[in-house]
């Protein structure tokens, strides 16, 4: 049904004019999300304040029958936070209190517009926040709860999912519950993170954070190629040691990171693999001379330790300009998320070679070693005729390698409208049909972020079977044994 | 008709059972170990139990990957002797069983969200899983996660069945996540008759940068001590700096322990009760001294996750109703073990329903409509 002059004016009534954006100009900004080749203008956006305005909002829509899309920073990767054209984008973005923060009980209450950096802020110096995406600075803590986000730190520390103990959650019908990590009953905070705002939204989120570690030591490794960088992670691994974050990147990146930023990664090497350790100090300085040593016994040349703060901020910058740097190799790319496990690395990378030689494309990667998480970046330009849709075909060929090898479509940045196609790849209908059990249950009418995550629509039927509430259980004067 | 009793050897057998079973209004039971099997709140016994014993292998251990991949009825003693020959562990340390007993299964262990001291560092078995294979009522087996440690397609449904006790579907395998198994380890341990004085220590051992394996209390007859276990390169030099945190914050006397098995052996022994009733309670950690006092009032004792704000606390039956209105506002007191008297007398779930119950409750419709999946065990009667 599409958006009608009844439904805008209640959303006005509901979070005031000014917050109500119907106009094409006002809602360019919200045509797509970090993935920009995904573009769709919402009917309407919607900026509400609080989290009873965020309630009556979806409670408008559910009686007019309208779809909606909630929106954090719309940094994500995946087209998640697309707008549907005839529905309603719901942004968070001025949702951004930090309600509460109790260090002694290590935890923090916030509203979803939190950026993810600003939580790490509000519990420095003695804690931190770990997971984090390298969009921390923007991304909001809404978006990392719908994308179970993660990050270079995760492979210690977790993923989101670690982190949330609790929210607020209004359901596509408007009503609100409460999921609790501790209350007892199923885990539904744990299906919820993660769900890509297809369950409902989040409105208050707690989150548990940590002690800021005393002590951190930065190195970067160069080796021959990514497949002898790949030997080294295996061994540091294997030695039972569990880095802070290990990053890796082939030739290719190196070039473009090393044109944007002078951070000194050598341009002779075929891969830079980056190590940081962090922790309690002695345990650190033990551990870091293990792995310095076994970096250079996996035919690491030229190790290269950072000396102090600065000096491992400049190894850093130059990982995270990997992606903006691209642009100085070619106009345009498409990055992949694969997962694979971490034994496969070398057979993947040489199979990702081949693939990108037969389509004739460059193939960048970077990657989180530690977790097997890939980030290959296929270059391409525009405007060659048939080179986006060759690029497209190739970064599809790679995510199939990932799951050939025993790996996953999507590490971190979602599946929403990229992946879904490659859905299948990974899960059976049975499965897929099984996902749709739990999304039926959240959001029978298919209101929250439709379109996104599942590979083909489905609906919901009737809750079939015998087990219908019987009015006296609804009332609490019976009970189902 | 009395209560039929199936072992399936495959996926498939263990799926038609139950579709059977749920097809003709059956209800169902799984059954691993069977060490928590009255767990929940008392149903009448089951038309058919389902036992994974016959689904005990380990499907995949990945060394280099540190996963593996596990069926339902692997015992989590045999896995763990398996992981460690590698140098390994599954960071899971529940007890394995009340009584002596070491039979408690992947399958159960999961399906009942247990866990040990580990958690302190690891998380709970939500966090260590990344896959599973359920068979649902209507004979579906489907899969969710993967086996790669990060993984963000699809809905997490590991964890939706994660501490589901069995009420959605059978759990048939699981994909989980393993850790270095430390070569060293030695423990902190400090003393107090104050349970304030326990209190403050936790929270400056939990805010202390040491990276500790386990930060647990325990209480019993008006003293208490703190335990904080160290692993890795250096676990001496760490253990004296918690025992230096210890003194500092007024527990007294406080040991260094390099030879700890014992001491979080009773950690974990401390988690059952064979006779009177044990409670698991959730409080924040700064409330740990008024749990402490509600534990004391009812003659209880006391172990727990110092950190987590979450304890066990075994009293007798007779005193569970005046535990829970003793503790904070807000905490939760969920019974585990406990006679069926008490069983059939109070909910062992704990009085306040929230507002997720009616979610659930759809939930449930959804995965298991024909009601055969363990019903009545659950929240609310689910």
């Amino acid at each position: 049904m599409p958006v009608s002059a009844r439904l805008l004016g209640r959303l006005e009534h509901i979070c005031g004019g000014e917050h109500v954006l119907t106009h094409r100009h006002a809602l360019a900004t919200y045509r797509s999300d970090g993935l920009a080749q995904y573009q769709v203008t919402p009917a309407a956006a919607v900026l509400p304040g609080t989290a009873e305005q965020v309630r009556d909002v979806v409670r408008a829509c559910y009686e007019a029958g309208v779809p909606w899309v909630a929106r954090g920073a719309g940094t994500g990767l995946s087209g998640g936070a697309l707008p549907v054209s005839d529905g309603v984008l719901i942004v968070l973005a001025r949702m951004r209190r930090i309600l509460s923060v109790a260090l002694e009980d290590q935890q923090v209450v916030v509203e979803p517009g939190v950026t993810n950096l600003a939580v790490s802020r509000a519990v420095a110096p003695t804690h931190f926040y770990p997971p984090d995406p390298s969009s921390q600075i923007v991304c909001s803590i809404g978006g990392n709860v719908a994308e179970n986000s993660g990050g270079a730190h995760c492979f210690k520390y977790g993923f989101t999912t670690n982190y949330v103990t609790g929210l607020e959650v209004v359901l596509s019908d408007g009503e609100v519950v409460q999921l609790d990590r501790d209350a007892p009953g199923y885990d539904l905070l744990g299906a919820f993170v993660g769900s890509e705002g297809t369950l409902g939204v989040a409105t208050r989120i707690t989150l548990r954070v940590t002690p800021m570690p005393e002590h951190v030591r930065t190195l970067v490794a160069f080796f021959e190629d990514t497949a002898q960088a790949g030997e080294a992670v295996t061994a540091i691994v294997s030695a039972g040691i569990v880095p802070g974050a290990i990053e890796m990147m082939d030739r290719l990146s190196i070039e473009a990171a090393e044109a944007a930023t002078n951070a000194g990664y050598r341009l002779d090497a075929g891969a830079a693999l980056i190590v940081e350790l962090d922790g309690p100090r002695i345990e650190c300085q033990a551990r870091f001379e293990q792995v310095a040593a076994l970096c250079a016994e996996s035919g690491g040349r030229h190790i290269r330790i950072a000396a102090g703060a600065p000096e491992r901020e400049l190894i850093w910058k130059a990982r995270r300009a990997a992606f903006a740097a691209m642009g100085r190799i070619a106009p345009a790319y498409y990055v992949q998320d694969g997962v694979i496990p971490r034994t496969r690395l070398a057979a993947v990378l040489r199979r990702i070679d081949e693939l990108a030689a037969e389509y004739g494309l460059q193939v960048a990667n970077v990657f989180h070693a530690g977790d097997g998480n890939l980030h290959p970046l296929v270059c391409f330009d525009a405007a060659r005729p048939g080179e986006p849709e060759r690029a497209e075909e190739l970064a599809g060929e790679i995510v199939r390698a990932c799951v050939d090898a025993g790996g996953s479509i999507t590490g971190e940045h979602g599946v929403g409208v990229d992946k879904k196609a490659h859905m299948p790849a990974m899960f059976s209908e049975c499965d897929l049909d099984t996902f749709q059990r739990l999304r039926c249950a959240f959001d029978p009418l298919g209101l929250a972020n439709p379109g996104k995550v599942m590979p083909t629509p489905r609906l919901c039927g009737e809750v079939p079977g015998p087990y219908r509430e019987h009015p006296l259980e609804r009332a609490g004067v019976a009970e189902r044994f | 008709m009395p209560g039929q009793e199936l072992t399936p050897e495959s996926f498939e057998q263990a799926a038609a059972s139950l579709a059977q079973a749920a097809a003709a209004g059956r209800s169902v039971h799984p059954r691993g170990g069977g060490t928590k099997d009255d767990w929940g709140a008392p149903v009448s016994a089951p038309d058919l139990v389902l036992r994974t014993a016959r689904l005990g292998r380990v499907l995949e251990h990945n060394v280099g990957d540190l996963t593996a991949v596990l069926e339902a009825g692997v015992r989590l003693e045999d896995a763990q002797e398996q992981f460690a020959r590698a140098g390994q562990m599954l960071a899971l340390d529940p007890p394995l069983g009340r009584d002596g007993q070491r039979d408690a299964t992947i399958g159960g262990v999961l399906a009942t969200g247990d866990s040990g001291p580990l958690r302190h560092r690891y998380g709970a078995p939500r966090d260590l899983i990344v896959g599973i294979t359920v068979a649902l009522g209507d004979g579906t087996i489907a899969r969710a996660g993967g086996k790669v440690i990060k993984n963000v397609a699809g809905y997490d449904l590991a964890k939706l069945f994660t501490g589901s006790f069995g009420t959605l579907g059978v759990i048939l395998s699981a994909s989980v996540r393993l850790h270095p198994r430390p070569e060293a380890a030695a423990t902190a341990v400090g003393t107090t008759a104050r349970p304030e004085t326990l209190a403050t220590a936790a929270i400056a051992l939990a805010s202390a940068p040491l990276e500790l394996d386990c930060l647990d209390v325990a209480w019993s007859d008006g003293r208490g001590s703190l335990l904080a276990r160290s692993s890795g390169a250096e676990p001496a030099e760490r253990s004296e700096r918690a025992a230096a945190l210890m003194r500092a914050a007024g527990l007294h006397p406080v040991e260094v322990e390099p030879e700890d098995h014992e001491l979080w052996e009773r950690q974990r022994a401390g988690q059952r009760s064979a006779g009177a009733a044990l409670v698991r309670v959730a409080a924040r950690p700064s409330e740990l001294a008024q749990v402490i006092a509600a534990c004391e009032a009812g003659a209880g004792r006391l172990v727990g996750r110092a950190a987590l704000g979450s304890s066990f606390v075994e009293l007798d039956p007779g005193e569970v109703a005046r535990l829970r209105s003793a503790l904070p506002g807000g905490a939760v007191a969920v019974v585990l073990d406990a006679p069926p008297e008490l069983r059939a007398e109070l909910d062992p779930w704990g009085s306040g329903e929230g507002t997720a119950l009616e979610l659930m409750r759809r939930v449930k419709a959804r995965f298991d409509p024909a009601g055969a999946c363990n019903p009545g065990v659950f929240v609310g009667g689910i």
